[in-house]
């Protein structure tokens, strides 16, 4: 029945002059995110609002889930094209819409809200609005006005054919992805940091990532798991490029040389100041991080502290109020969570104390970090030079 | 250079398998059902392939059913045997190291409501038939006992176990999971009392995909696929004619030269186990006696070193083996195999198993033993504190 979709924004809608660049990005997101489904689509801005049109048979719940991946959209109202314009033709297909939607049984309140954007048809939007409501009252004897405070709002748009719906499916809301700089996520391959990846992409920022890889101890699967995991996160965020950093020389120095309950720590500072480099590399703005406060002993205040001081840029922290359980049900709603959980956690669980710092003292730690003066140099420069990376996109 | 050292998860083709897999997918590709001249020429390859498993078992060829490989051979027998002879008895008596293609499907007759008697082993991973004769009841209608262990290569006495039950309870099945042991043992179904054997092609050099169940004439069993009708109605489905033809091929090639073969591969086994000797803390799993245990496997632990620590080390040298078993590595926690004979936690966490073929080398050998000797002093240095 439904050949477009009508694409409601909310916060665009009020970025002033920089209007047309937020519309621009959005309809960008919502041809890639198109891309992966069933049918062929075109997307229009008409004054204001962007439709989607699909040409012929397509997938109407796999365009859904498309459209819901897309940040900036607030709304999806799928909606009733009618191409033949004559004026009993539309009255009896409005009817047949309400009867199709709203079938008897539940009997509803109801108006009718006509607009005619095109001057050209002969009836104006006060006459749509009585002759409609009146077609659907003798179709439909189930209905009843409320002009007031009505169950339904039956939206009628007059343009080159006349465009009818009355429903609309939440979008993910935020703002277009590319509309507001970008950020370099560090990804492992838990739980947390694709949810914090996907909340700040929500707020339009492109993302990148950094991802440590500790060969032999942790594996091949391992990583093919975290860039499954970009992929997830960019069917949302788009394309992310991920630097796969391979931090075995330096985890081992640091296991060699400095306090092994200090390690997590020092390890996790090493970790922001590589992701700085490919931060600075990919224009990035800011880190993005999955930590939440005290969720582990790396995460305390005082850890993060810690690991916050070696920082130039800003470090977000959208995950940081969150506990365990509220992260896990972003996870599975974004989906994400079933391959966070396989199995190919890092087998660097070695290289955690049994009984790590909770209340590290930056000094301490730093004092602990001049151990590593005369290595360290080396090893982050060939860190850095021998890291692989590859572009993930959230198409297929 | 490359070592190869998980025969127990695969084997490389042999050529003249790849050979005739190909030539039966572009010459002779009819389906042996049909009736024209191109299924007639099909079916050649399978009676071919009928005979040579019949004749290395010394069974009759209407005992042979081809299956997909070891894991439906395993379902087979033990559903299609709980299932036609539940009036008898829903008793089975298995053991508590079979591979989880007899241990899953035991489980679920379970939870169907049949009785699941898992016998215990010794530290050496090997069944005392006294055990097995304790836990004997009239109403047992199978046997289940894996010949060859698949983790740490423990033989299990399936000789002994089929003459005691066909002297005592002749009514009960006597299945033997084979897929470890077939080309590596001369196995006689008939004069070890064996009524059902499951083996795999793809562990002796043969196809992924293949395998067969040889069914006693003797045993009452239902099918475990319906369909078409074909192997006498036992296992329907087209015959995977490029699958049987390279078991076939496969086979008889290995089983020309069984002691051989195993002499080959025992001359490796010691050579490894010796060259790792000096490491230090070294604790070798299963029978202790290297010629008592299978000749293709040798499960070493090396403590204080996670298994997959040191199998990336080894893959990063060329080197493949496995961590336990290879089907077990996709589960999380321990395997059954090691929890069964009683291996404390950090044996169980740092066993290795290399497993060999007859293709395999001494300077494979030699290579690896060079390259442990290289890794493994150095990957203790971090273990955690």
């Amino acid at each position: 029945m439904y050949q477009a979709f009508l694409i409601k924004y909310a916060e665009i809608g009020i970025k002033g002059k920089n209007r047309h660049l937020f519309e621009d990005a959005l309809v960008h997101h919502i041809v890639r995110a198109l891309k992966r489904v069933d049918g062929t689509f075109e997307v229009t801005r008409e004054m204001g609002r962007i439709y989607v049109r699909a040409d012929g048979d397509f997938d109407y719940e796999g365009a859904i889930e498309a459209l819901k991946t897309v940040f900036g959209i607030a709304g999806i109202s799928p909606v009733l094209i009618i191409e033949d314009m004559d004026y009993d033709n539309v009255k009896a297909q409005v009817a047949a819409f309400v009867k199709a939607v709203y079938p008897e049984g539940t009997p509803r309140t109801f108006k009718v809200v006509a607009r005619r954007p095109n001057k050209k048809y002969p009836h104006d939007s006060m006459e749509l609005n009585a002759d409609l409501g009146e077609a659907v009252l003798l179709g439909c004897p189930w209905m009843k006005v409320d002009v007031h405070n009505p169950d339904v709002v039956l939206s009628v748009e007059v343009r080159q054919s006349v465009y009818v719906y009355s429903e609309t499916i939440p979008g993910p809301g935020g703002m277009p992805v590319g509309s507001n700089g970008s950020a370099e996520l560090l990804l492992s391959g838990g739980i947390d940091s694709p949810v914090a990846g996907y909340m700040i992409a929500k707020r339009g920022v492109k993302i990148d990532a950094v991802y440590f890889h500790a060969p032999p101890y942790t594996s091949e699967r391992a990583k093919q798991k975290v860039v499954d995991l970009a992929k997830l996160v960019a069917r949302y965020a788009g394309q992310i490029r991920l630097h796969i950093v391979n931090f075995t020389d330096i985890q081992m120095a640091i296991y060699e040389k400095c306090p092994h309950e200090e390690l997590t720590i020092i390890m996790r500072r090493y970790m922001m100041r590589i992701a700085e480099i490919f931060a600075e590399q990919d224009g990035a703005l800011g880190l993005i991080t999955g930590e939440s406060i005290g969720q582990v002993a790396s995460q305390t205040a005082q850890s993060l502290l810690c690991t916050n001081a070696v920082c130039t840029l800003p470090v977000y922290r959208p995950l940081i109020g969150f506990d365990k359980q509220e992260i896990v049900d972003r996870a599975q709603q974004i989906g994400t969570f079933d391959t966070s959980i396989l199995p190919y956690e890092d087998c660097c669980t070695i290289f955690v104390a049994k009984h790590p710092v909770t209340h590290p003292i930056l000094k301490v730690i730093e004092r602990s970090e001049h151990k590593l003066d005369d290595v360290i140099g080396p090893l982050m420069k060939e860190a850095v030079e021998t890291t692989e990376t590859i572009v993930v996109d959230g198409e297929n | 250079m490359e070592a190869y050292l998980d025969n127990s998860a695969t084997t490389r083709c042999y050529e003249e398998v790849a050979d005739i897999v190909r030539k039966t997918m572009l010459e002779d590709y009819g389906n042996p059902s049909s009736m024209h001249q191109k299924g007639v020429d099909a079916e050649k390859y399978i009676r071919k392939s009928t005979e040579i498993l019949s004749g290395i078992l010394k069974v009759k060829p209407g005992e042979i059913y081809f299956t997909s490989g070891g894991t439906e051979s395993d379902n087979w027998a033990l559903f299609g045997t709980a299932l036609a002879n539940r009036r008898r008895g829903r008793r089975i008596i298995t053991t508590a190291i079979e591979h989880s293609a007899i241990a899953a499907p035991a489980a679920a007759l379970e939870a169907m409501g049949y009785e699941v008697v898992r016998l215990p082993v010794g530290r050496d991973g090997v069944l005392d038939i006294q055990d097995l004769a304790n836990a004997m009841t009239e109403d047992t209608v199978l046997v289940s006992v894996m010949m060859v262990n698949n983790e740490i290569g423990a033989v299990e006495p399936v000789a002994e176990i089929g003459e005691m039950l066909r002297s005592r309870y002749p009514d009960t099945y006597f299945h033997v999971d084979a897929i470890q042991s077939f080309g590596k043992y001369p196995i006689c179904p008939k004069r070890m009392h064996i009524d059902m054997l499951s083996v795999s092609g793809h562990k002796i050099h043969g196809p992924k995909g293949s395998g067969f169940l040889f069914i006693d004439q003797r045993v009452k069993i239902n099918p475990l696929i319906y369909g078409g009708g074909q192997q006498n109605g036992m296992r329907s489905g087209t015959d995977n004619v490029p699958g049987i033809a390279g078991l076939g091929t496969a086979a008889a090639r290995i089983c020309a030269s069984l002691k051989e073969n195993a002499e080959h591969m025992y001359s490796l086994k010691e050579r490894l186990a010796e060259g790792v000797s000096d490491l230090g803390n070294i604790y070798i799993n299963g029978p202790s006696d290297l010629r008592k245990g299978a000749p293709h496997i040798l499960n070493i632990s090396f403590q204080g070193i996670r298994s997959e620590v040191l199998l990336h080390t080894l893959e990063s040298r060329g080197i493949s083996v496995s961590a336990g078993s290879a089907c077990s590595s996709h589960r999380r926690g321990g395997s059954a195999t090691m929890e069964a004979i009683h291996a404390p936690r950090e044996i169980m966490e740092s066993s290795v198993r290399f497993s060999f073929s007859e293709l395999t080398t001494m300077e494979e050998i030699n290579y690896t033993v060079q390259v442990l000797h290289e890794v493994v002093p150095g990957l203790r240095r971090f273990t955690r504190k």
